[in-house]
């Protein structure tokens, strides 16, 4: 298949070009900087005051509610990851449902934000899109079920008729009402006992003519519907189905309905006239709901294969010679011509964001259904689908834990791509930094974690919070670092001849044994505790091996032969192995 | 597509380089000025200016982030032949409340004889060790061997590439299995070595960086060069700016005996190719996943090139200035775009 080359787009930075030519640019998390310059580094000096430009994507991850789509498909999405059986069809109407109901809000808050109205019509594609797509691809409808479910499928998109049809019968003189003979909307979706409904009104009045209408209500009543739960076979509906065709045709052809010209549309609509359904162009508003009718009408037991026949020619009837395909159109026909590769591909092209094509196209993976479309490279398209979207995600200050998920189910690229993503999430708050740790932490990403504590650390001894900073040191296992910190701390204390931090240092435990200055560090604290609980013994010999161990600062040298004296002239410690020490201790 | 926001820069010359810290809530600017802007993202998502200082006695050609497990610290270079080594300084109460921030100069690399045109960082897993490459041909690279004293800065190696230098470029990947790489770029006009991309590789015998490739087919000046982030490949990616756009693959040889010293030899691959810019290219820069290349052009224009899961590499939109002055204040938030029908010449 070929690649449709769709030219780029051209965006216009406003206040850009105007005293120098050039662009400058650098890439941002989820936007682009751009300025003007000039690179040939000569010429005229710039007259006016630069700016700066920022530019990203006008994406829908901006709007709240459209957040709440991401929330949930992505619960749905997980869900999807795990399940075993064969759940698909229902997976996707709970997608589905979710669409719906983001639509639904963003219909309510219409009013209020004018840049709203744009998104729900996108969902209203994607929406009709992936329904569709679920008749055709997943729920593989087979000839029979196919027409049914499309119907539903036209219905579904098709609901003014229902409020029409409602304001006609609850109006005090229904068969007067203006739009009354709408009612050929409810032909046209199949929906006879709707139909015979709103007929009876008008049979009920007229006398004279209500022969003519037992007859089309007869007719409607007789209207063959297949039953794909019953036990009658395809093979005896279409049997059924085309002496019902053929008793509507002698109708027309004996004039029965000459006498009321609605009558006699219907009538020609039941048989399936080709210029009397172009006819009812304005009620039947697309080409899709032309083509279903259509085959309502004409070939009720439709095969999937040869819909894409029918599909292309009701394009073309409708929509005429002038009037050319839009990019919605263009990826129904796709589908109606069981094109996956081409609908994931349009889909791609024309929105605005990867999370139709993302989850739809999963979806598929999982139905198994891109490798049966020959898409031998199919799980590598689910794979960079679903890796887009993530990325997409990561760039937004709450929603990057979504994108988390589905990082971790694309077994070939997910794991480098969240190491080079998790790493960018700015750490604002020591709250975010423990979050973004816990994750690379349930993931072994040792680096990502030593990385993300020494920023911490390195933040924290920069605003001289030497506690914080031995935590993340710690946390970090960076012993080069952790010297560094106890060397503060002692210096710390050398001028004020106190620890601060007591807390930590006292609950350092075996953490302690990173480096050989925390060591002593704790240790020495551990010194001065017992010597406050005047533990004397105790205190003595630690601080004797600490003497000993050699793994004290050398500034702190004399302090700790201070330290000893007093302890020298306690009563309870032994002083032959003390003395023993001192002399031991370099000059 | 796109919607561009405008932040008066204040400078009051060219801006010849921006660049964003890691997590891309700071911004420096560099300007003909001679100066350096800091701007910081606030809760609010605007951008405030929060240090401007004089940093060198001639245009400022290029600022660069180190990484923030060095702390806050910038790198400049020069017209003015020196590159200056910048760290932020944490300062009183009163100036956090003014929404300033100041920063320190901590050396000055004056090395040089000729302009300083590119200054980075390496991948910080080498260390705190800072790169810069001149008009005299050289590439110099220098380490801060205790990560607590910027001030010392020793002088590691230099590299003679003996074509005037326009940019470099570190290949970001940690891998064991890849030695420290750095690509240079030249945008000399001399015929006589016609090869403009260099490639050296450190070398953990000799201790020293060895020419590993040249990339012959690239003939005309190269203004600027860039590894690709690498996502677990085993080959390189570099994207490089010259009359055109190129993407080149690196693909390393197997080594005949396990002992070889030399270098890594490397199959050459051209990835991809674009002119559409019909003119010089100035600028190339991969996005964090390397799925999108921007490069800017002689034609006004930035472009953003991306591959499809097959490899087929596409241009997916196109930014240009409008003309227009801009407007005072600088907040404008405008969304415009034009369907470009004309075939771009491919």
């Amino acid at each position: 298949m070929e690649e449709v080359d769709v030219e780029p787009s051209t965006t216009l930075i406003p206040g850009a070009g105007f005293y120098q030519k050039h662009l400058g640019f650098e890439w941002g998390p989820g936007d682009l900087i751009v300025y003007e310059t000039n690179y040939k580094l000569q010429g005229p000096r710039s007259a006016g005051s630069p700016s700066v430009h920022i530019v990203r994507r006008d994406e829908d991850i901006c709007s709240p509610i459209l957040r709440k789509l991401f929330s949930e498909s992505h619960l749905i999405f997980v869900g999807l990851q795990k399940i075993k059986e064969d759940v698909f069809v229902s997976i996707s109407k709970n997608y589905r449902s979710v669409i719906r109901a983001c639509m639904e809000e963003l219909q309510q808050n219409a009013g209020k934000r004018s840049h709203d109205t744009h998104p729900v019509s996108i969902l209203l594609a994607i929406e009709l899109i992936w329904n569709l797509c679920e008749v055709l691809f997943i729920d593989a409808a087979p000839a029979g079920s196919l027409l049914l479910q499309l119907l539903d499928w036209v219905r579904l998109h098709k609901s003014d008729v229902d409020a029409k049809a409602r304001e006609v019968l609850q109006s005090d003189s229904p068969a007067q009402h203006q739009s009354y003979w709408d009612v050929i909307s409810l032909v046209l979706q199949g929906r006879t006992d709707e139909a015979r409904q709103v007929l009876s009104k008008q049979a009920s009045l007229r006398a004279e003519s209500s022969s003519v209408f037992k007859r089309m209500d007869g007719l409607l009543q007789t209207m063959p519907i297949f039953n794909p739960t019953g036990t009658q076979t395809l093979t005896e509906f279409e049997v059924k189905w085309r002496h019902w065709h053929e008793e509507c045709d002698r109708c027309l052809q004996d004039n029965t309905f000459a006498s009321n010209r609605h009558l006699e549309t219907i009538c020609k609509i039941l048989v399936g006239d080709e210029d009397t359904l172009l006819e009812q162009k304005e009620l039947l508003s697309t080409w899709y709901h032309f083509l279903v009718t259509r085959l309502l009408f004409t070939h009720p037991t439709i095969k999937p294969p040869d819909l894409h026949y029918y599909a292309q020619s009701s394009m073309n009837m409708f929509l005429g010679p002038r009037a050319s395909p839009e990019p919605l159109d263009i990826i129904l026909l796709s589908a109606f011509e069981f094109d996956l590769h081409q609908v994931i591909k349009d889909c791609s092209i024309a929105l605005n964001n990867w999370w139709f094509v993302a989850h739809l196209t999963d979806l598929l993976d999982h139905c198994k259904l891109l490798q049966s479309h020959n898409l031998h490279f199919g799980s590598n398209l689910r794979e960079f689908l679903v890796l887009e979207y993530a990325s997409g995600l990561f760039t937004h200050h709450s929603l990057w834990q979504l994108a988390v998920d589905y990082f971790d189910h694309c077994p070939e690229f997910g794991r480098v791509y969240l190491e080079l993503q998790i790493e960018r999430v700015p750490l604002d708050t020591e709250r975010k930094a423990i979050k973004v740790l816990r994750i690379c932490e349930d993931r072994q990403m040792s680096e990502q974690v030593r990385s993300i504590c020494k920023i911490m650390a390195k933040r924290a001894l920069r605003n001289n919070r030497l506690g914080s900073a031995l935590s993340w040191t710690i946390r970090a296992k960076d012993a080069a670092f952790a010297t560094l910190i106890s060397e503060r701390f002692l210096q710390d204390y050398s001028n004020k001849g106190s620890f601060t931090d007591l807390d930590l240092l006292d609950n350092l435990g075996p953490a302690m044994l990173l480096s050989d200055s925390l060591t002593f560090l704790g240790k020495y604290r551990e010194f001065h505790r017992l010597y406050g609980e005047k533990r004397f013994s105790e205190a003595a010999r630690l601080l004797l091996s600490l003497m000993t161990a050699k793994i004290a600062p050398r500034s702190l040298w004399m302090t700790l032969l201070t330290d000893a004296l007093p302890l020298l002239e306690q009563k309870e410690v032994k002083t032959d192995n003390s003395c023993f020490t001192v002399t031991q201790l370099p000059q | 597509m796109f919607v561009a926001k405008s932040i008066a820069a204040d400078h009051k010359d060219l801006i010849h380089d921006v660049s964003y810290d890691f997590h891309g809530r700071r911004m420096a600017t560099c300007s003909s000025d001679q100066s350096v802007k800091v701007w910081d993202k606030g809760d609010d998502g605007e951008w405030h200016c929060t240090a401007s200082w004089k940093t060198h006695s001639g245009s400022v050609w290029r600022v660069t982030w180190a990484h923030p497990e060095f702390g806050q610290v910038l790198a400049s270079c020069s017209f003015d032949r020196t590159a200056a080594v910048w760290e932020e300084i944490v300062g009183e109460s009163n100036d956090k409340q003014r929404g300033q921030s100041h920063w320190i100069k901590r050396t000055t690399l004056v090395d040089s004889r000729t302009s300083v045109t590119d200054v980075k960082f390496a991948p910080k897993h080498m260390g705190l060790m800072l790169t810069t490459c001149s008009a005299d041909g050289v590439v110099r690279i220098y380490e801060a061997p205790d990560v607590m004293n910027l001030s010392q800065w020793s002088l590691q190696h230099e590299i003679s590439c003996k074509l005037s230098c326009s940019c470099i470029s570190w290949n970001p990947s940690s891998s064991r299995a890849h030695p420290p790489m750095i690509a240079v770029g030249s945008d000399d006009s001399n015929i006589t070595y016609s090869g403009k991309v260099q490639i050296y590789e450190y070398n953990e015998n000799t201790r020293k960086y060895a020419k590993a490739e040249t990339l012959m087919t690239v003939t005309d000046p190269v203004h600027d060069i860039t590894f690709a982030p690498n996502l677990g490949r085993s080959f390189h990616v570099l994207a490089i700016a010259t009359k055109d756009v190129r993407i080149f693959k690196l693909i390393p040889m197997r080594r005949e005996s396990a002992n070889s010293s030399g270098p890594t030899k490397f199959e050459v691959q051209v990835m991809a190719q674009f002119d559409s810019h019909n003119s010089q290219v100035w600028r190339v820069s991969w996005n964090i996943t390397s799925t999108l290349l921007a490069s800017s052009g002689d034609d006004g224009c930035v472009r953003l090139w991306k591959a499809n899961y097959m490899d087929n590499w596409k241009c997916t939109g196109i930014l240009r200035g409008d003309g227009s002055p801009v407007n005072g204040s600088g907040h404008a938030a405008a969304l415009s775009q034009i369907r470009s029908s004309l075939r771009e010449s491919s």
